[in-house]
């Protein structure tokens, strides 16, 4: 019949118009900033620092200024000062750990770089400031956060991350309770057949060049495969 | 407007005449007719320019509520910073408006530039005198009242040309003549639509045509005009034209932003565009209150049961439903070019109007008959409406149909 | 001779000589315009209400479009909205014609046997202007009809073949 489009068309508006009050497919609005829409967890922003434990935030930092993220950084957003102590001797510590995010452009290499599990990258997008240079200059204790906070947002990644650094901690310390264990029975091995090499050193000699090829090898490896989350 | 001594009526229909009443009753008689009519002036503008804030909101709301968002709804009281779900959000376009600056090019014609928004407005204003708003809410009680809101309704057209023509752009001027083109042909349409109802109730005063709208069929169904064939036709044709009049979607090509920036509206700022914007709004409600009582039985009952409620309210509900559905039609349709309004003024609404004309000659003419031909009349009627419609319609729309698209 | 009907011919004779005077052709329209409205205005003090609403209905909402249409479409430029000034040497004739006009107009009013005291005017209805058309004068209401229906055939009939079709452009 001539006028039923249009008369469709009226239909689907009143019926958005009516869905809008109960339907939220019908109402798709955010309204910021009294509501927040859930980010994604592969979202993110600015990079962070990881501490390890809130109560000591600078001493925990697992930042330790080897600078790579420094050197890969495609902009030069990072600047970094080792802190060294009187003598000179450097202390794995940042001085000074800066990144300006207004150089910053969020490619997440210094993340994929770092052998220590140290940077991160952030969600926070609430960072508009009056300073313009001052402002969006970030220090060493602004981008320092904790793991908590890690696992807060990103849970699946910060999840292997702990998992990784457990396990290389875990290789770590049997490497060298394995190295402390040979050290004993040495000069008692020394008087025995050489010929035979006893089960105590040969796990030992097993896994003794592992741990010095797994750190490398665990860090980077982790990370970098995040499993992707909805 | 003086209430029948016969049967007094309830409170609640007397009270504006009686709070007006009280105001002027110790006035000596010859200053009181002047001191009425400035009271009923007075208390129309306050109304319908309170209509006019709460229209723009409900507009917004509506508007955004159809496409899935709530409309403004942040806007907080000056000084209480309380947020009110929008309702101040008239305020401050209100205070916006007012702060702005008024820029008028340098070489425009000062004079004009100033006159064009003030007889707009005067002209719409005019109009709402013979809108009756209840049974003795009649500001001015004309014999020609109808004759009346159309002569004030086309000399707002003269005010549309001094815009476009003042502002010394010959965009404006461009924007202005196809306003004009617009509005002129569908005058057409709206008078045609209208001289069915002045033909069948008899009279071109609008108390009379609502007083005649008054029976209830079997006792329950209202005798309102749009109850028959030719006034649902005619209603159809009158809406359709007052878009157009008022400059409303789907037929707001003269003010769209995308059509030559605001059209005949590009050099006005400030106040003088609120002035043009309250034309409109003002244009919008006169015409739908000129198609209430023209149609929908002006501020009677649609019920006898529901007598009891005031016959203001019943005006205001059915005035706020028409409202409602301009904004419901601005939110769904896509806008027409200037030469499909007006291939539909001049090629689909005047022929209709006509026809129309006819119809409502005939249900005059056969008002006698009962029983069965009673049945045979309605279905005569109905067929000179929807045969020429559906005729007409078919063979304007031929060449066109669903888009089929080829791709290479 | 009331204030009102002082008033009003006043301002209806006075917005007719500006516009007259006034070298912008736009703005001479819109005064004539207004003075149109002044005899809506004169025609309501004379009580009949019908002819007044028709005057501003056919001549402010109808007939001014006309001549403002007229006046911007057979413009080249803005700036020629313009009227020539006045020469010296129309000076002459302009007086003798405008002068015998005027002699004729105030003849024909002298000479007239007008009432020096008015009755009042009996009251016209509608409903009775529509009886006096529909009966009377029918066949005046049907001869002007036909001549609008003519002139409308006409307008038309000029509109759709003053343009000399070009070749190959579609019409």
């Amino acid at each position: 019949m001539l006028g039923s489009g249009l008369l469709q068309g009226l239909a689907v508006t009143a019926k958005n118009l009516a869905g809008s009050f109960h339907d939220p497919t019908r109402y798709v609005t955010t309204e910021y900033p009294e509501q927040r829409t859930k980010l994604p967890e592969n979202y993110r922003n600015f990079p962070f620092l990881v501490h390890d434990d809130p109560a000591d935030p600078a001493g925990t930092l697992r930042c330790v200024a080897c600078q790579i993220c420094e050197k890969e950084c495609p902009p030069q957003c990072i600047y970094i000062v080792m802190e060294r102590d009187e003598k000179g001797k450097a202390l794995k510590r940042p001085k000074v750990f800066d990144i300006d995010i207004s150089v910053c452009m969020s490619c997440q290499i210094c993340v994929e770089v770092c052998p220590f599990d140290a940077i991160k990258m952030d969600q926070e997008y609430e960072l508009a400031t009056r300073d313009r240079f001052g402002g969006l200059l970030l220090h060493r204790e602004d981008l320092s956060k904790s793991n908590e906070y890690y696992h807060q947002i990103h849970p699946t990644e910060a999840a292997g991350v702990d998992a990784a650094l457990a396990e290389q901690k875990a290789k770590q310390a049997a490497a060298k309770a394995a190295k402390a264990a040979p050290a004993a029975p040495k000069p008692a091995a020394a008087t025995r057949s050489t010929t035979a090499a006893t089960p105590a050193p040969s796990p030992a000699a097993v896994t003794s060049p592992a741990p010095a090829a797994t750190p490398p090898a665990a860090a980077p490896v982790p990370p970098a495969n995040p499993p992707p989350t909805a | 407007m003086s209430a029948p001594a016969a049967n007094p009526l309830p409170l609640l229909e007397r009270l504006p005449v009686a709070l007006r009443d009280a105001c002027t009753n110790w006035l000596p008689e010859s200053w009181r007719w002047l001191a009425n009519s400035l009271l009923s002036i007075v208390a129309v503008f306050v109304v319908f320019a309170t209509l006019f804030a709460l229209l723009t909101l409900a507009e917004r709301k509506i508007l955004g509520r159809v496409q899935n968002r709530p409309g403004p709804n942040r806007a907080p009281l000056p000084f209480l910073g309380l947020r009110t779900y929008g309702l101040a959000q008239p305020l401050a376009d209100g205070i916006k408006m007012l702060t702005k600056e008024d820029i008028v090019p340098r070489g425009a014609d000062r004079v004009l530039h100033f006159l064009a928004p003030v007889a707009l407005l005067a002209f719409s204003i005019m109009t709402f005198a013979v809108i009756p708003y209840g049974r003795t809410l009649l500001p001015v009680e004309l014999d020609a009242a109808v004759l009346y809101f159309f002569a004030a309704g086309a000399a707002t057209e003269l005010a549309i040309f001094m815009a476009g023509w003042a502002s010394r752009n010959k965009y404006s001027l461009l924007a202005a003549m196809r306003a004009l083109a617009q509005l002129i042909s569908y005058e057409l349409p709206l008078l045609l639509s209208v001289v069915p109802v002045v033909l069948v109730a008899g009279s071109l005063s609008t108390s009379v045509i609502v007083e005649k709208q008054g029976a209830w069929l079997f006792g329950i169904l209202p005798q309102w005009h749009v109850f028959t064939p030719w006034g649902f036709a005619g209603f159809l044709i009158f809406f359709v034209a007052a878009l157009a009049e008022s400059n409303r979607s789907p037929f707001d090509l003269p003010e769209a932003e995308s059509e030559l920036i605001a059209g005949h509206l590009t050099e006005y700022s400030g106040f003088k565009y609120a002035l043009f914007f309250m034309a409109e709004y003002f244009g919008m409600c006169a015409l739908s209150g000129m198609g209430v009582t023209l149609f929908l039985g002006g501020w009677q009952a649609p019920f006898p049961a529901l007598g009891f409620i005031p016959s203001y309210c019943w005006f205001a509900a059915k005035l706020l439903a028409l409202l409602f559905v301009f904004m419901w039609i601005r939110a769904t349709f896509p806008r027409l070019r200037i030469d499909q309004l007006t291939r539909l003024a001049w090629k689909f609404l005047v022929p209709l109007a006509l026809v129309n004309l006819f119809t409502a000659a005939f249900w005059v003419l056969s008002a006698g008959w009962a029983g069965p031909l009673a049945f045979a009349r309605w279905v005569v009627a109905g067929a000179l409406v929807i045969g020429p419609f559906l005729a007409l319609g078919r063979r304007l729309s031929a060449g066109l149909g669903p888009r089929s698209y080829r791709y290479a | 001779m009331s204030l009102a009907f002082l008033l009003i011919a006043f301002l209806t004779v006075a917005t007719a000589a500006v516009a007259m005077a006034l070298r912008n052709l736009i703005r001479s329209a819109l005064l004539l315009v207004a003075s149109w409205a002044g005899i809506a205005a004169f025609y309501l003090w004379a009580g009949a209400e019908f002819v007044a609403f028709a005057q501003v209905l056919v001549y402010v909402g109808a007939i001014s479009m006309v001549v403002l249409f007229a006046v911007l479409l057979t413009r080249p430029s803005r700036d020629e909205a313009e009227v020539t000034p006045a020469s010296a040497g129309r000076l002459l004739p302009a007086l003798i014609t405008g002068g015998a006009v005027l002699g004729v107009l105030v003849g024909a009013i002298v000479g007239s046997p007008l009432r020096t005291t008015a009755k009042p005017p009996p009251p016209v209805t509608v409903r009775e202007i529509g009886l006096q058309l529909m009966g009377p004068h029918a066949a005046a209401l049907v001869v002007v009809g036909a001549l609008l229906t003519v002139a409308l055939l006409g307008a038309v009939v000029i509109a759709a073949t003053s343009r000399p079709a070009d070749p190959g452009e579609p019409r």
